[in-house]
């Protein structure tokens, strides 16, 4: 019997369990590593091959992915033993690769324990753990094609991997401190310091100092976190004003002590993948204030190597760990660029000398009713596929949206949605763009046919697509991007109703769209309607200065507004601003959900002017009192399409801000003022179109009080809700739904 | 108004307004064509129309700025500007006092530019099928010695040098309109650039090109030097030199001062080791006095524009396909 295994079943141990398996079963023939994934033969009595056909996939180690396992009739060889054979690196490959996992229970016992050969050794690993994605150069997954290939094994370890009953049998980043990877601390300039490397970071931490770590995906810059000077040197010498940053803690209790932790934010936590999970900070936390400025939320992982483990137990507190770079630059991940670039940021630098292949961002998460959110999808999930139903006939390259970008390549029955990319208009941003697409095309073997890109003629991602040779071009409207996306993340191809609500993005009428109802299958889509339009004066300095957008939604709702704080604040600018709106001059019109949720940040005075993407939304959530039920109501004119006035919204906001009501309750009545017009306008076109499902996507659903609010009355309502899981909702998940509505295209 | 008939009002207007103005020995005989010889071995001609609404606004009106950008454009190709063409589209009702402005202020440019406007041309159209006045120039000049200037030539290593501030023509047309609540002390930078080429080309014999920074401003430049000559191009936010009046105009409007049309910039490529004396000599002449080293032709990334920005980051600055919407999100 030939067998063949196809999935995630390289360096997860997979060989080693067939062996065992066969062994047990007492059957004769082979195991081997190609580039379609895992090969076997197998020859013995019919009950044990049926046996072990079923176990392949029943009882696959923990990393494995088993996607399918054929089996075809051979000629038995009459062989007496069961043997792994060597990889055959010929042919067509299409094997997937696993994501980078966290340090395995098992390892974590052996770095604890004294007697261990890797008894506090900062790269233990195992076939059920540690790196993958980020340091493979190349297919099929074996030493020589990683960054590890430059580390000889030493014999103890030689022996592990050689040795089927192992855990480390064919463990391509095992290694010890006789052969393996090494740390060093360094100065600022380059210098070595001190040996052992943690203890002495740990102390110069505990000291206040910054310290660059030199981690899985790239270079983090770590911080004593309950230290308000620290954190406040990291925010200045790294150019961040306000944005978050996340913090590391040693495990599950030491987060319990910071944020209110449920069941499914622990599990994500505690997942193979450790992201940094979005969780309510407890009142009075140990925490500095500029971690996390004006935020109730907090942004905490665990750790996820061997190297951060020791490194929160020789720090015994908390750490900011936020990535290595400057303002909006990408994170630093080779060692020189490390030292160029984080040299004026950091005191020290945590360093070691196995290579980091890709960059790769840590990965960002919430819960959600239950289920984890991705916000940004990146280490520990990237390179899995997800698998699409209708499939791909010809390969497909998705290119994706300009900020937050990620790319995908699909071909088959899998879409590879990339790691996080970044915003496109860095240019070490888009040299890695360009760099990832040849990457995952080797890796996953994928030249792609037809390419698929955003309408907006100025994203780079779309300049990219528009210049290549010899493919078939799909534009790709955004919001129709992000439903598809929506679909493709719950299994489904629609036709639904689709509720687009986001900060930008260009529409068919060359506007730009941002809040859209979308009756949209995977193929097409129809506008069924739309947030009325206002202009945005000034364009992208509109989306930085928010009470621009304020200027432009009162001038809109005809509002007499000259006792708002908003309007005194900005009294010199005002008129100017008012006047850019009248003549319409750089004045574009849209219909951006997101740029009212700005507006009324900015009446309520909660934010002017923002320094990261989406800010004044998010402090519009937190400042709204989550006990509040009341909502505004907006009218709707039902055109086709229908227009909904969101000014009525700003009326009714104004209106209770004039008469003295906390800014709290303006804000909650907003957030549910937005869902009741959401779920109008659903209902709306339910009556016009007979669709019962609803499919909520844009980046203004990472809002979990408007996200809640309006699930729940559209549920109440009837409705059949599809919201975003594995992929984010905002325009990292862009790249999946054009390469799903490319797809469904080519199918006709 | 009849003008512009071929009639006897037209000759009035010709001999009213436009010989008066413009009087030199070529144009006077008012043949159909104006006969010269030239001097040198190489002859550049160029053309461009003018178009701007509003006609008259703060440091100039579109008599000089036709004058000018013709001067410049043969300027910044290495030439001479010796002889220019002037032809006149006017809207009927357009005041006979405004057209004498325009002209004496073609004139004055010429005499600046010590060129002379050698024919011409008028038609009048009907009210409402043009904006007032519309004007084409075209221009000769002679190339002296084997000067061979071209984008295609800048190489790794060159130095990229603006001549002054950017973005004043662009910003103050966008104020004169009116029509705005943005009051800013910004005017036109309109001017011939002939003279401060040759003062540049005097001292640096080995400039590869300049380009005058018109529509699409210096920010289109520096990728037509990319794509031209496939290498990449560096500069340095902080090394642009943009007034502040212009700037806070700029971030009122909205708009990046790099993609600012000027009308009497011009952006140099000189090599490296020319930097300081091609800044020396353009420093050296009064439409020069701002001029800066702005950035570098580099070998990485090609075709590519990249600007090192405040904090350290490096932003590409990209050649606009269409109308700048927001990309952001
Ligand atoms: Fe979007
Ligand atoms: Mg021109
Ligand atoms: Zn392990
Ligand atoms: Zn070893």
């Amino acid at each position: 019997m030939a067998i063949r295994v196809e999935g995630i079943v390289q360096g997860v141990g997979f060989r080693p369990f067939v062996y065992s398996l066969a062994t047990r079963l007492g059957l004769a023939g082979l195991v081997g590593n190609d580039v379609d994934g895992v090969f076997a033969e197998a020859e013995g009595p019919p009950a044990a091959v049926r046996e072990f056909l079923g176990a392949l996939q029943r009882d696959a180690p923990p990393l494995a992915r088993v996607e399918r396992v054929t089996a075809t009739a051979k000629a038995p060889i009459g062989t007496a033993t069961f043997a792994i054979v060597a990889s055959d690196p010929a042919g067509r490959r299409s094997t997937l690769i696993a994501a980078d996992t966290a340090t395995c229970a098992d390892c974590l016992r052996e770095l604890a324990h004294p007697a261990d050969r890797r008894f506090q050794y900062p790269f233990i690993n195992c076939t059920n753990c540690g790196p993958r994605f980020t340091i493979i150069r190349d297919v099929p997954y074996d030493r020589p094609l990683t960054t590890m290939a430059g580390f000889p094994m030493c014999d103890p370890c030689a022996a592990e991997y050689h040795d089927p009953g192992n855990r480390r049998f064919h463990a391509q980043p095992t290694c010890c401190p006789a052969c393996g990877p090494r740390l060093t601390l360094l100065d600022r300039t380059g210098k070595p310091l001190s040996d052992p490397a943690l203890d002495e970071a740990a102390a110069l931490l505990r000291r206040g100092a910054i310290v660059a770590v030199k981690g899985l995906g790239g270079y983090h810059l770590a911080a004593d976190a309950t230290c308000e000077p620290a954190v406040a040197a990291l925010r200045a010498r790294k150019h961040r004003a306000d944005k978050p940053f996340a913090v590391m803690t040693s495990d599950l209790a030491a987060v319990a002590q910071l944020c209110r932790v449920s069941a499914a934010e622990a599990a994500l936590l505690t997942s193979q993948a450790r992201p940094v999970v979005l969780l309510t900070r407890l009142p009075g936390a140990a925490v500095a204030s500029s971690a996390a400025p004006g935020n109730r939320q907090l942004g905490v992982m665990l750790p996820y190597t061997p190297l951060h483990h020791m490194l929160l137990a020789a720090a015994s507190r908390p750490l900011v760990l936020t990535s290595g770079n400057v303002s909006d630059e990408p994170i630093a991940y080779r060692d020189e660029d490390a030292l160029e670039r984080l040299g004026e940021i950091a005191d020290a630098f945590v360093v070691h000398d196995r290579a980091i292949h890709i960059r790769t961002d840590d990965s960002v998460a919430r819960a959600f009713a239950g289920r984890p959110m991705l916000v940004r999808r990146s280490r520990g999930y990237v390179p899995e596929p997800m698998t699409v139903r209708g499939g791909f006939a010809r390969p497909v390259l998705a290119c994706g949206a300009e900020l937050k970008n990620t790319f995908c390549l699909a071909k088959d029955r899998y879409a590879f949605v990339s790691h996080h990319i970044g915003d496109l208009e860095n240019a070490e941003t888009l040299r890695s763009f360009a760099e990832g697409i040849a990457h995952f095309s080797r890796l996953f073997d994928i030249a792609p046919q037809v390419v698929a890109h955003d309408l907006h003629p100025e994203y780079l991602s779309t300049k990219y697509a528009v210049e290549l040779d010899g493919v078939d071009l799909v534009g790709v409207q955004h919001h129709h991007a992000h439903i598809a996306s929506c679909l493709a993340d719950n299994g489904a191809d629609g036709p639904v109703i689709g509720v687009a609500f986001d900060g930008t993005g260009y529409g068919t009428d060359g506007t730009i769209w941002g809040g859209e109802f979308l009756i949209a299958d995977v193929a097409g889509f129809a506008r069924g309607g739309h947030l009325a339009t206002v202009r945005m004066p000034g364009g992208a300095a509109a989306i930085r200065q928010p009470w621009r957008m304020a200027a432009a939604h009162l001038h809109e709702a005809g509002l007499d507004v000259a006792g708002l704080g908003v309007v005194r604040r900005n009294a010199a600018r005002w008129d100017a601003i008012v006047s850019m709106v009248r003549r319409q001059v750089n004045a574009p019109l849209t219909s951006s959900a997101g740029r009212l949720f700005d507006a009324i940040a900015a009446i309520l005075d909660v934010r002017d002017e923002i320094s990261y993407e989406g800010q004044a939304a998010i402090e519009l959530e937190q400042r709204a009192d989550p006990a509040e039920g009341g909502a505004y109501r907006a009218g709707i004119e039902s055109g086709a399409p229908f227009r909904a006035n969101g000014s009525d919204l700003i009326a009714a906001a104004v209106g209770d801000l004039m008469a003295g009501v906390p800014t709290e309750l303006i804000a909650a009545r907003f957030h549910h003022g937005m869902a009741i017009l959401i779920l109008d306008g659903c209902v709306l076109l339910r009556e016009r179109h007979g669709l019962n499902t609803v499919a909520l996507s844009g980046g203004v659903f990472q809002n979990l009080l408007l996200l809640g609010s309006t699930v729940t009355r559209l549920e109440a309502h009837g409705f059949t809700v599809l919201t975003h899981s594995r992929v984010p909702c905002n325009d990292a998940g862009i790249s999946l739904g054009q390469a799903v509505v490319a797809a469904a295209g080519q199918r006709g | 108004m009849s003008h512009g008939a071929g009639g006897k009002a037209t000759q009035t207007l010709i001999e009213a307004v436009f010989l008066d103005a413009f009087r030199n020995p070529l144009l006077e005989p008012l043949e159909d064509a104006a006969l010269f010889s030239v001097a040198g071995p190489r002859v550049a001609l160029t053309t461009d129309s003018y178009v701007v609404s509003p006609l008259f606004f703060p440091g100039g009106n579109i008599g000089d700025l036709a004058v000018n950008g013709t001067v410049n454009d043969l300027s910044v190709s290495g030439a001479t500007p010796l002889y220019l063409t002037a032809g006149f589209i006017l809207e009927e009702g357009f005041p006979v006092a405004d057209l004498t402005r325009v002209v004496s202020s073609m004139q004055e440019a010429a005499v600046a530019a010590g060129v002379s406007i050698v024919t011409g041309d008028t038609k009048v159209v009907q009210r409402g099928k043009a904006d007032g006045c519309y004007i084409n120039t075209a221009g000769v000049g002679v190339l002296l010695g084997d000067i061979s200037l071209s984008v295609a030539c800048a190489q790794p290593g060159d130095a990229i040098i603006v001549s002054g501030p950017i973005g004043d023509h662009g910003i103050t047309i966008m104020l004169a309109r009116g029509e705005l609540d943005i009051e800013a002390d910004i005017i036109s930078d309109t001017a011939p650039l002939n003279g401060l080429v040759a003062s540049l080309l005097a001292a640096v014999p080995g400039v590869r090109a300049m380009r005058d920074a018109t529509r699409g401003g210096v920010a289109t430049i520096l990728n037509e030097i990319a794509k031209a000559a496939d290498v990449g191009v560096l500069a340095s936010e902080d090394d642009i030199p943009v007034r502040d009046e212009v700037r806070g105009a700029s971030e009122l409007l909205g708009i990046d001062p790099m993609y600012v049309a000027c009308e009497g910039r011009l952006v140099a490529v000189v090599p490296g080791e020319s930097a300081e004396a091609a800044v020396r000599a353009m420093r050296g002449h009064p439409l020069g006095a701002g001029a800066a080293v702005i950035g570098e032709v580099v070998a990485d990334q090609p075709g590519i524009v990249r600007l090192k920005t405040a904090f350290g980051g490096t932003r590409i600055v990209d050649l606009l396909v269409g109308d700048p919407l927001p990309r952001i999100c």
